[in-house]
């Protein structure tokens, strides 16, 4: 089937949805999503971030769709021609969809966890206000310890339900879920029971915020400060590969993580035994540093990497006073 | 006086027995459509009757009926939404009440032209007399043979069951309704696929309103193209409203569309007029969620025709000017009222009843209560209005289910017909507290279209 995303066309199998497809072609034009989580069967829809303009719906039936529609939960059809970051409709209505998100968000991200690769900073980055009109007091719940390894900062959360999804579909049996209704809905363990299994970790990673947070990370530091690097174990878990992602400061292991893609979603969910209980570089075998997009702030601090513009190698002047630069600045 | 085809026998004592409303040619209906026509011709019948969904849509009923997809040895499912929570509609709540029978007539008779084995009506929650009156009548009927296996000799099974909700307004939305059907958290679907295809337990199911199914009766006793007869243009047939607010007699009503608006609020036999001689400010045509209109607007179109009771007539001007047969709670606002306060209210219930699953409905709705309350209240700033303005556009269509475009319309309806109401609780905000803006020139004729 062939479908065309801001004027780029692209070939895709019978049932791909319109976000798909644009992750196929890739760049600027993939709709960002804060609920949709490839992995997770049922997903998406909620955010309304990924919104998209439908120009054309079909070679047969070339009628426009007459509202924008989710691209997560949308399948192309043969023809249908896709406006995304083209249509000021769309970029309109993102916006007013990242404010709405805001207006409940206590933007702590100063003292927050996620900060550095949280989807909710990013997508506020790039379509944001820079001054929020809401001037009312926002929710806020008091935290809660889903467990003694995760914790719920309900106040930061933006219902995306992908946490949910993963107690219903990775782990064995239901155990957490959303209570209540509208903007004063949580999401809950009922009675705050503890979420009590192998592969609970995982909603740490499927948050799109920092809602669910490690806590044997908490606090020990900031995402960009660390190193990732990628190492994978013999896991004796069933389920799991033990593929992960070691975040070190200097020697020391400060957390483990499944390995995330571009859309920050995980390759492979991992058990809770290779994510919260080894610690130690001795447990791993390094496979070597892990990729980190040069536009992450992850990799901001890595000046090792950094390469001079193309401008500057021709320019004995530039190459001088850039070298002069580079060092001054790692001995900081 | 026009004829009653729904509440013709309404009067009668014991209506609600089944003795009573067979002796009154009750479950004619069914006899007719089980002994003498195929499933497809009731189908055919409702087709040409011109029914629409009397739920708020307005979508033609037998059009739905014909979406439905028939997979070979899948169940079909025909499910009633009796989950009224509309503020301002109270039709459905009455028909129930009073003539139980002529719903489970209606139900017996589209599960038939449906196919359905197993049927079921979804009762919203508050509405416990209700449950118990149904879960009676169908006793009663069951007993009768006309529930149950083989009903009337026909080979015709049905088993209908009474599923009370839990009071949320969302599970009003036909697919929120399903999952909480189905014992889920009832959060509205994301469509497609449409109910039509993929329903009920994965299976085909039609969602109809009440009165939409009660409407099936006559359709059937008197033949499609007779039901087709009353009514004006594309709006067939006799539809209840519920009227309220300030009206002199409220109650429901059984209109012919097509009615003018002018007999239905002042005539002796419907409305009666505004009480204690006030005069009408403002009306709310269908149930909170249409846009609201001043009482110039409503009583004639923008191009100054008589505005009418029906489906085409009440929508003339689009949103610019015009409004929406919605589910039919007609709210009438006298001088008194304060459109401010009122719009509010809507916003409040709003909030209250998003169910948070997309956010800019989750978010927005709480937003616009807020900045409402704040002007209500008399601590509001010029800009709030035309913030409400935008937040309403922001929610507007960009939601799973239409109750964000319920929440946005009143609140950007009442904005642009009534700004100077919404100007003035900024500007006089201390005075705002204790007195009400009045009439103002809400009632006042229409300035004339100029011709060019």
């Amino acid at each position: 089937m062939k479908v065309t995303i801001d004027g780029i066309s692209v070939e895709v199998e019978a049932g791909t949805s319109i976000l798909n497809a644009a992750r196929i072609i890739g760049g600027d034009i993939v709709p960002p999503a804060m609920c949709y989580y490839s992995k997770l069967e049922g997903s998406g829809g909620k955010c309304r971030t990924c919104l998209v303009k439908v120009s054309k719906g079909s070679e047969k039936d070339p009628r426009p769709m007459p509202k924008l529609v989710a691209s997560c939960r949308t399948t192309v059809m043969d023809g249908m021609e896709v406006q995304n970051i083209t249509s000021p409709e769309v970029i309109e209505a993102r916006k007013g969809i990242v404010e709405m998100l805001l207006i409940n968000h206590p933007l702590d991200c100063p003292i927050c966890d996620q900060a550095g690769e949280c989807d909710l900073q990013n997508l506020g980055y790039e379509h944001g206000a820079v001054k929020t009109r809401y001037e009312f007091d926002r929710r806020t719940f008091e935290k809660i310890d889903i467990g003694d390894k995760i914790q719920l900062h309900m106040t930061r959360c933006i219902l995306c339900y992908r946490c949910v999804f993963t107690a219903d579909q990775i782990t064995n049996h239901r155990e957490h879920g959303i209570l209540n209704r509208g903007d004063h809905s949580e999401i809950s363990t009922y009675i705050q029971k503890a979420v009590d299994n192998d592969f609970s970790g995982n909603v740490i990673d499927v948050c799109p915020v920092g809602a669910l947070t490690d806590k044997t990370f908490r606090f020990k530091n900031r995402v960009w400060f660390t190193k990732p690097v990628e190492a994978h174990r013999d896991c004796n878990h069933e389920n799991c590969k033990g593929k992960v992602t070691l975040w070190y400061k200097g020697e020391e292991v400060l957390r483990v993580t499944a390995r995330k893609d571009v859309y920050g979603e995980v390759e492979d969910f991992i058990c809770n035994e290779c994510r919260f209980d080894k610690k130690k570089t001795a447990d791993w075998v390094i496979e070597g540093p892990r990729k980190v997009s040069n536009h992450s702030v992850i990799s901001s601090n890595h000046y090792d990497t950094m390469k001079p513009l193309p401008v500057v190698k021709s320019n004995p002047v530039l190459i001088e006073a850039n070298q002069e630069q580079f060092e001054r600045e790692t001995r900081l | 006086m026009a004829r009653k085809l729904l509440l013709e026998h309404i009067n009668v004592p014991g209506i609600n027995t089944f003795d009573v409303y067979r002796s009154k040619g009750g479950y004619a209906a069914v006899e007719k459509a089980l002994k003498t026509m195929s499933s497809d011709d009731v189908v055919e019948e409702v087709k040409k009757s011109g029914l629409r969904g009397r739920g708020g849509a307005g979508f033609p009923t037998g059009m739905k009926w014909s979406f439905l997809a028939k997979p070979e040895g899948v169940a079909r499912y025909l499910v009633c939404n009796a989950d009224e929570s509309e503020p301002g509609t109270f039709k459905d709540r009455y028909l129930m009440t009073y003539l139980p029978h002529l719903l489970i007539e209606g139900m017996i008779v589209a599960s038939y032209a449906l196919g359905a084995k197993t049927s079921y009506i979804y009762v919203r929650g508050e509405m416990m007399p209700q449950i118990r009156i149904l879960e009676r009548a169908i006793a009663e009927a069951k007993n009768k043979g006309f529930l149950g296996k083989n009903i009337l000799g026909s080979g015709y099974d049905l088993e209908l069951y009474v599923q009370p909700g839990g009071g949320a307004y969302i599970c009003g939305e036909e697919t929120a309704l399903l999952e909480s059907l189905e014992g889920k958290r009832g959060n509205p679907r994301i469509k497609p696929p449409f109910p039509a295809i993929a329903g009920l337990y994965g299976c085909p199911t039609v969602v109809n309103n009440v009165e939409s199914i009660a409407a099936v009766v006559p359709i059937i006793n008197e033949g499609g193209e007779e039901y087709a007869k009353v009514g004006i243009g594309r709006s067939t047939g006799t539809k209840l409203i519920s009227a309220g607010g300030n009206v002199k007699n409220p109650g429901v009503y059984e209109i012919d569309l097509g009615l003018p608006v002018e007999d239905f609020l002042y005539s002796e036999e419907y409305c009666g007029g505004i009480a204690n001689g006030k005069r009408l400010k403002a009306v709310v045509a269908g149930g909170s969620s249409v846009p609201i209109l001043p009482a110039n607007l409503f009583m004639k179109t923008i191009t100054g025709e008589p505005r009418l009771m029906s489906y085409e007539s009440l929508a003339e001007g689009g949103f610019v000017s015009g409004t929406m047969m919605g589910s039919g709670g007609f709210i009438a606002f006298d001088e008194d009222q304060c459109i401010v306060r009122n719009t509010w209210n809507f916003a409040r219930f709003y909030h209250h009843e998003s169910c948070g699953q997309c956010s800019p409905c989750r978010e927005g709705t709480g937003w616009m209560e807020k900045v409402l309350h704040r002007l209500e209240y008399g601590h509001g700033k010029m800009s709030d209005i035309d913030l409400l303005v935008d937040v309403s556009k922001k929610i507007e269509g960009n939601t799973i289910c239409p109750l964000g475009d319920a929440a946005a319309w009143p609140v950007a309806s009442a904005i642009r017909h009534f700004r100077d109401e919404f100007e003035w609780h900024v500007t006089n905000g201390a005075e705002a507290v204790k007195r009400n803006y009045g009439i103002a020139h809400y009632a006042d004729p229409l300035p004339k279209v100029e011709t060019v």
